[in-house]
């Protein structure tokens, strides 16, 4: 014998006892568990690890891919929560009345029609409905000159309770009250930015600004309110009282003479289960005094409230999301194919691995659990690396202040499910590769 | 009774439009704790029967039954399960995983039986420590000679108590002196332990160490014969159910 097979000293004879410890006993045939999901785990992060940089590299895919979802995902909520946010600091259970119907175009359509009147708003007035308030608006634009400047803005003609709808309230000077409103007096009261923008850093209070030849005196400068809200920023606006803008600076009789137009009326009814019966006391109301049919006739108004008005833009927003959503799930396609690229290249590389393992009694099976857990452990890990990210991104916009993004639970589980779904999608082919290799021709395999 | 009963085998591979036999009419028995060298040049049908003994290819016709399993009809599935429970293999390159320590190696075939980790382990380093390999245990196949790779692969291939262990070339890619303690690891397994040993080689040196003799030439058995070693005390393997 040679002096290395001394270092076998241990075995012993067939002629004794297994129990010595040194020989091995007889293993049952099978325990029937097979090739546990722990162990086809450990086995594929161990030829993952084995490979670092290809894995990271095919993992990038996956992890731009889902980064991008998620951030595009969470800056579109964040975008609808501002927009929510805006039109609801307008003011709550608000209805909105316009001429013309919202399903006409041109002329005689939505808002450009001219046959809601300052009587339809009185007779909504006396209809004793439970509301917090109910105003009128008439607007237009015109040039405002001031001493030292002189500015193109929205003129809203309307009614003290306009303010309190919209909650405006006034850092210098006064709102225009009631009694200068039924007068019909010269007075105005500015947006903060219209007011900087007419006098500078000096003082708006008292000053006289003229409007087509007519001379306002602005007797309150509003607070500033942010936003864009719809038909731009109050901020950049001038209000006055409502009779004195239809008469005085456009002229907005009726075609009969009767009566004045209005371009919308504003009510905020007291409770929010409220709105759809006052909306069809509003509706049942103006078709008589407009005269229209019972049946056939379309309504010449249109009643938004509050609640369409935000859904329809949810909407908006919503499409715009989903829309740049997909176009970031395409990157995450392409990471997928990366995975199959990578996979199929590790089949091959390792057809000799797969060779010995069938060999040694691997079924066909273990084998493709094997190579569709390591696309997964890929995947998912990568998608994981992505979430984290995508929440980063959108943590700095947060920061920046620009929006608040708020990463969702359902843009999460979409993103995980999603990267699940491309691992299992784009493993399933290479891993049906190997798991049907011949065990042959597998370890001759050079 | 018989370890490996082997009738009228036959295996027909078809090249394009012609049928090339491999293997035909091959008949022999193997009894338990027999040390058998298969030998034939290239092309003698040596690597064919060997597939065929280890499961890793059906017969066109005829039987081989390996410890009480009839292979001959058995899906892949079945198979591999023979080659999981009842074989042992050892190959000319030792085919370890490149990236695995000796110890989780020699755990490898056992994954596949759902054998719980802690037995694994003690197993594995029972079979290392009957190969000489417990100091080494922990190491790489990149930190290991070529002799001590082929003594992991031994232990490999005895540590699911297989029926036989089959050794393809075992000593093909060592040199000549450590081919030798390869093959006194095989001849001191057989001898001490009674496992049953079937090398496939082209070398007389290597085959001169078996009990038995059987020489291939042009797909058919044309020798059987028994050299002066004795064979091995018998030991029986548990009969395995299907």
């Amino acid at each position: 014998m040679t002096a290395s097979i001394s270092t076998l000293e241990p075995l012993v004879p067939a002629t004794q006892p297994a129990a010595s410890g040194e020989m091995l006993a007889p293993l049952d045939a099978d325990t029937g568990a097979g090739f546990s999901l722990g162990e086809v785990v450990r086995v594929s992060f161990d030829s993952l690890i084995a490979n670092k940089t290809r894995s990271i590299l095919t993992m990038l895919g996956v992890i731009i891919g889902v980064a991008s979802v998620v951030a595009l995902l969470s800056l579109g909520n964040g975008a609808q929560a501002s927009i929510t946010g805006q039109v609801q600091s307008i003011g709550t259970n608000l209805i909105f009345v316009i001429p013309g119907s919202a399903n006409n175009r041109g002329p005689g359509g939505m808002a450009t029609a001219q046959n809601l009147t300052m009587d339809d708003f009185q007779a909504i007035s006396n209809l004793g409905l439970p509301l917090n308030g109910i105003a009128p608006q008439f607007s237009g634009n015109a040039d405002i000159v001031a001493p030292a400047a002189d500015k193109n803005a929205t003129i809203i003609g309307t009614t003290p309770t306009n303010f309190v709808l919209q909650d405006l309230r006034p850092t210098s000077g006064a709102l225009f009250d009631d009694g200068q409103s039924r007068a019909a007096a010269p007075v105005a009261v500015l947006g903060a930015t219209l007011a900087k923008d007419l006098f500078g850093n000096g003082t708006a209070v008292g000053q006289t600004v003229r409007v087509k030849d007519q001379a306002l005196r602005v007797v309150g400068v509003l607070a500033a309110k942010g936003g864009g809200g719809m038909g731009g920023s109050v901020d950049d606006q001038l209000f006055a009282p409502i009779s004195f803008v239809q008469e005085r600076l456009f002229g907005a009789r009726t075609p009969d003479g009767n009566s004045y137009r209005v371009a919308s009326i504003t009510l905020s009814a007291r409770n929010g289960d409220d709105i759809k019966p006052i909306q069809d006391r509003i509706t049942v109301l103006l078709r008589d005094r407009h005269n229209l049919k019972v049946d056939g006739t379309s309504d010449d108004f249109t009643i938004m409230n509050q609640a369409s008005f935000l859904s329809t833009l949810n909407s908006i927003t919503s499409i715009l999301t989903a829309f740049l959503a997909a176009i970031a799930g395409i990157s995450l396609l392409v990471g997928g194919i990366g995975i199959m690229n990578i996979m199929l290249v590790s089949v091959t590389e390792r057809t000799k691995e797969i060779g010995l393992r069938k060999a040694v009694g691997a079924r066909g099976r273990d084998i493709l659990l094997q190579f569709i857990v390591e696309a997964l452990v890929v995947s998912v890990t990568g998608g994981i690396i992505g979430l984290l990210f995508g929440m980063l991104i959108a943590g700095l916009v947060t920061l920046s202040g620009a929006l608040t993004a708020t990463v969702s639970l359902s843009s999460v589980v979409l993103a995980v499910g999603f990267s699940l779904v491309v691992g299992l999608f784009f493993g399933i082919y290479p891993a049906r590769r190997a798991a049907r290799l011949n065990p042959i021709d597998a370890l001759r395999y050079e | 009774m018989s370890v490996i009963s082997v009738t009228d085998l036959c295996k027909v591979y078809r090249m394009g439009e012609v049928d090339v036999p491999a293997l035909c009419g091959v008949s022999f028995e193997i009894e338990p704790g027999e040390f058998v060298a298969i030998i034939g040049h290239s092309g003698s049908g040596k690597s064919t029967l060997m597939n065929m003994l280890g499961c890793l290819d059906t017969p066109t016709s005829g039987t081989y039954r390996l410890d009480g399993v009839e292979t001959q009809n058995l899906n892949d599935d079945d198979l591999a399960r023979v080659r999981s429970v009842k074989l042992g293999f050892v190959f000319q390159q030792y085919n370890l995983l490149p990236r695995q320590t000796a110890l989780r190696n020699v755990e490898m075939p056992m994954i596949y039986r759902g054998v719980p980790a802690g037995v694994r382990k003690a197993r594995a380093a029972t079979a290392l420590q009957m190969v000489g390999m417990t100091e080494r245990m922990e190491h790489r196949p990149n930190e290991l000679s070529g002799g001590q790779q082929q003594r992991v692969a031994i232990a490999r291939a005895l540590v699911g108590s297989p029926a036989i262990v089959l050794a393809d070339e075992p000593t093909g890619a060592l040199d000549t002196k450590t081919g030798e303690e390869i093959m006194d690891i095989l001849t001191s397994l057989n001898h001490r332990q009674g496992l049953t040993v079937i090398i496939v080689t082209h070398e007389p040196e290597v085959a001169a160490y078996a009990n038995r003799i059987l020489t291939l030439r042009d797909g058919q058995l044309i020798s059987d014969k028994r050299t002066s070693r004795p064979a091995a005390v018998a030991q029986q393997t548990p009969e395995m159910i299907l």
